[in-house]
């Protein structure tokens, strides 16, 4: 189940340099109501979630399906606008600039520098375009080059992602290639206009097994080479191990820990993180772990009670974690950050 | 040769790698619709009512003489009762009113395309529209079309013909424009939009979003295109329902025409021989086959036309 068994990493060394802020970010939906429904339910689907992304650095998002992974993806690269919260982000002259509630020019100004991967490459592309108009997309919108320069531009980075010879590709349609091609093409036209962020939405969940490393290593190696910083969405903490130096653990729409990805995968502090490792098999035969059994699955959050989300399910729960606000995050000690009032 | 390199080599090859590619789907296209074969058929009938309407005025200007042959005011003196069967001078014979049937058959046959081609243009665009607009951006703006689609499908076509007609007269242009508008903003915009909900919830629109850009681009570059081969064959299920709508309302004689297949029809109901078509039968059959056939034509070609687009019916 897990591509990435062995120990090579794809981690690109991260800088100093604060690249992206979330402060408390949250996105509500509301529910099947009308304009004469007063009272109308929200999905909470991202709660007051904070966290920070140092240029060239990969944070990783994990968490069960349901849990706001793609919705908090969205919010940062603009295609969903925050109901609450913060974004700051690095702009062109180096300054940390709110890009919450950005409109019109500056909106598309922010999108030339934070794009995004979707998960499924058979949907992402249009069926009626060729590679060169999908991938010279953004630079036909955003007014960059003239045609020659757009094509020397995507056959460079076509190339880039490995698809060579360029001109073999250019003019040949999305049915016409592999989904490990289409997610090759789906990487290029991310970065043909050099972003310094980009969204991974679970790029290689739905490719074969076989080719899912060589798609994680690219994604890798282009971090390296082009300084470029990821937030790396999987719901397979093996991938995650591969491709993050940090992850951030989410579970409906909170993030109950976050730290650096060994760290948090060896020695887990969340009862949530604890049941998630738990369910992964263990590569190494000697290892032992306790089973630690969670009950039900995980739920909507609609209208969330006031209490610790993960109440219902928590093995070692008590009445304080359901009298008291679902606990924020706290320092557990070596830069650890968890959300658990027992841990 | 200096000009000629002064022209950059790389964009050129693009524009012929794009015809490379237009030629090559328009290849393919085409031959799945001859293998539908009812296509085919409907083509051939539509090309030789093509080439009726185009010979007509060719032949008005050099082997009919217009004092006989006009479809309007022409009157047969070379024969001596009418309604003429047909002889060799009128191969259709003539009307009650002494005019040449094949004259008018054939002066009708543009007016009847020129109706069909307009109203199906108009339906085409504004049901496109529609449907991108109402399903791209949702919310107030969907829900006012759809309303509107909802009166445009309540609308009694033919009592408010009645009423158009009474008050300024309706010709062909006026039909074409009605009929194009109270499909294209109801059924058809109707239907287009279903399918544009289908689109705009694909990866690809908020990947077009994510590059920056705008409601006009992502509509015309990534929405319209994919309702295309849609249009067109709602495209050809107008014209045939505006051919036909033109019959019936010509025939009730609501419709201020000079000349129609369905106003032929109209004349010999006024002059009483609607009921001897076995007698006259040159008064009524020309004229309702015509129809028949010109409508039929244009539903074949959609038909095969639906088959090429959605693979899913290709495979019978
Ligand atoms: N546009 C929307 N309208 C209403 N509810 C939404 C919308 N988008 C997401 N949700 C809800 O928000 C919650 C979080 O969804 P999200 O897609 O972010 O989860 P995810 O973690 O990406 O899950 P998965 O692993 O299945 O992709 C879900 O309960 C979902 O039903
Ligand atoms: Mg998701």
């Amino acid at each position: 189940m897990s591509e990435a068994t062995n120990n090579t990493q794809a981690i690109p060394a991260a800088t100093s340099r604060l690249l992206l802020r979330a402060i408390d970010l949250s996105k509500r939906f509301p529910l099947s109501s009308g304009w004469w429904d007063r009272n109308p339910s929200f999905v909470h689907a991202v709660d007051g979630v904070s966290f920070d992304l140092m240029a060239g650095e990969t944070l990783g998002i994990v968490g069960e399906s349901g849990c706001g992974k793609t919705t908090t993806g969205r919010m940062l690269v603009r295609l969903a606008e925050p109901t609450e919260g913060q974004v700051l982000f690095e702009n062109e002259s180096g300054d940390l600039e709110d890009i919450a509630h950005l409109k019109g020019q500056p909106l598309k100004d922010f999108r030339r520098r934070a794009q995004m991967v979707f998960q499924d490459p058979y949907e992402s592309m249009n069926p009626r375009r060729t590679i060169f108009d999908t991938v010279a997309e953004p630079l036909q919108v955003q007014k960059i080059g003239d045609h020659a320069e757009r094509l020397e531009r995507v056959s460079e980075t076509l190339g880039l992602v490995g698809l060579t010879p360029p001109s073999s590709f250019l003019f040949r349609f999305p049915h016409e290639l592999s989904g490990g091609q289409r997610q090759r093409v789906a990487i290029a036209r991310a970065l043909v206009m050099n972003p310094s962020f980009v969204v991974a939405d679970e790029p290689t969940s739905m490719l074969d097994i076989s080719i899912r490393t060589g798609i994680m290593q690219l994604m890798g190696e282009l971090a390296d080479r082009l300084g470029i910083s990821y937030l790396y969405i999987t719901h397979d903490l093996a991938v995650a191990r591969y491709m993050c130096s940090r992850i951030a653990v989410m579970y409906l729409g909170k993030i109950v820990e976050m730290g650096e990805t060994e760290e948090v995968l060896q020695n887990p502090v969340h009862p949530y993180t604890k049941a998630l490792l738990s369910a992964v098999p263990v590569p190494d035969p000697e290892a032992t772990r306790d089973p630690i059994d969670i009950k039900g699955s995980v739920s909507v959050p609609v209208d969330p009670l006031p209490r610790c989300r993960f109440y219902d399910r928590c093995p070692i729960a008590d009445n304080f974690c359901r009298d008291n606000d679902h606990p924020p995050l706290q320092d557990k000690g070596s830069g650890r950050l968890a959300a658990c009032y027992k841990a | 040769m200096a000009t000629v390199n002064a022209q950059p080599a790389v964009p050129s090859s693009v524009w012929r790698a794009r015809l490379r590619l237009a030629s090559r789907s328009v290849r393919e296209n085409w031959g799945l619709f001859v293998r539908t074969r009812i296509g085919l058929l409907g083509l051939a009938i539509i090309a030789m009512y093509a080439l009726l309407a185009v010979a007509h005025p060719v032949l008005m200007s050099t082997v009919w003489e217009p004092r006989i042959y006009d479809p309007v005011i022409g009157y047969a003196f070379d024969e001596t009762k009418q309604p003429a069967p047909p002889s060799l001078k009128h191969p259709l014979g003539t009307d009650p009113l002494g005019r040449d049937i094949l004259s008018q058959l054939m002066f009708s046959a543009r007016s009847e395309f020129l109706l069909g081609l307009l109203a199906a243009t108009v339906t085409v665009v504004i049901g496109t529209s529609v449907g991108a607009i109402a399903a791209y951006f949702g919310g107030w703006v969907d829900t006012i079309l759809m309303r509107l689609a909802d009166i445009m499908i309540m609308m009694p076509a033919i009592s408010v013909l009645i009423v158009l007609s009474a008050l300024i007269g309706v010709e062909h242009f006026e039909l074409a424009l009605l009929i194009g508008i109270l499909s294209g903003f109801g059924a058809t915009g109707v239907v287009l939009k279903s399918q544009a909900l289908s689109v705009v919830v694909k990866p690809y629109i908020d990947a077009a979003r994510s590059a920056g850009g705008g409601h006009f681009h992502i509509i015309l570059v990534h929405i319209v295109p994919n309702l295309l081969p849609l249009s067109f064959l709602y495209m050809m299920f107008t014209v045939t329902s505006a051919i036909f709508s033109e019959a019936v309302l010509s025939f009730l004689g609501l419709l201020n025409v000079r000349m129609s297949w369905g106003l032929m029809i109209h004349t010999t109901e006024s002059a009483g021989y609607l009921l001897q078509v076995a007698e006259f039968w040159w008064l009524i059959f020309p004229a309702s086959l015509s129809i028949t056939l010109l409508c039929s034509a244009f539903y074949l070609v959609g038909r095969s036309l639906d088959e090429v687009v959605n693979p899913r019916l290709r495979s019978r």
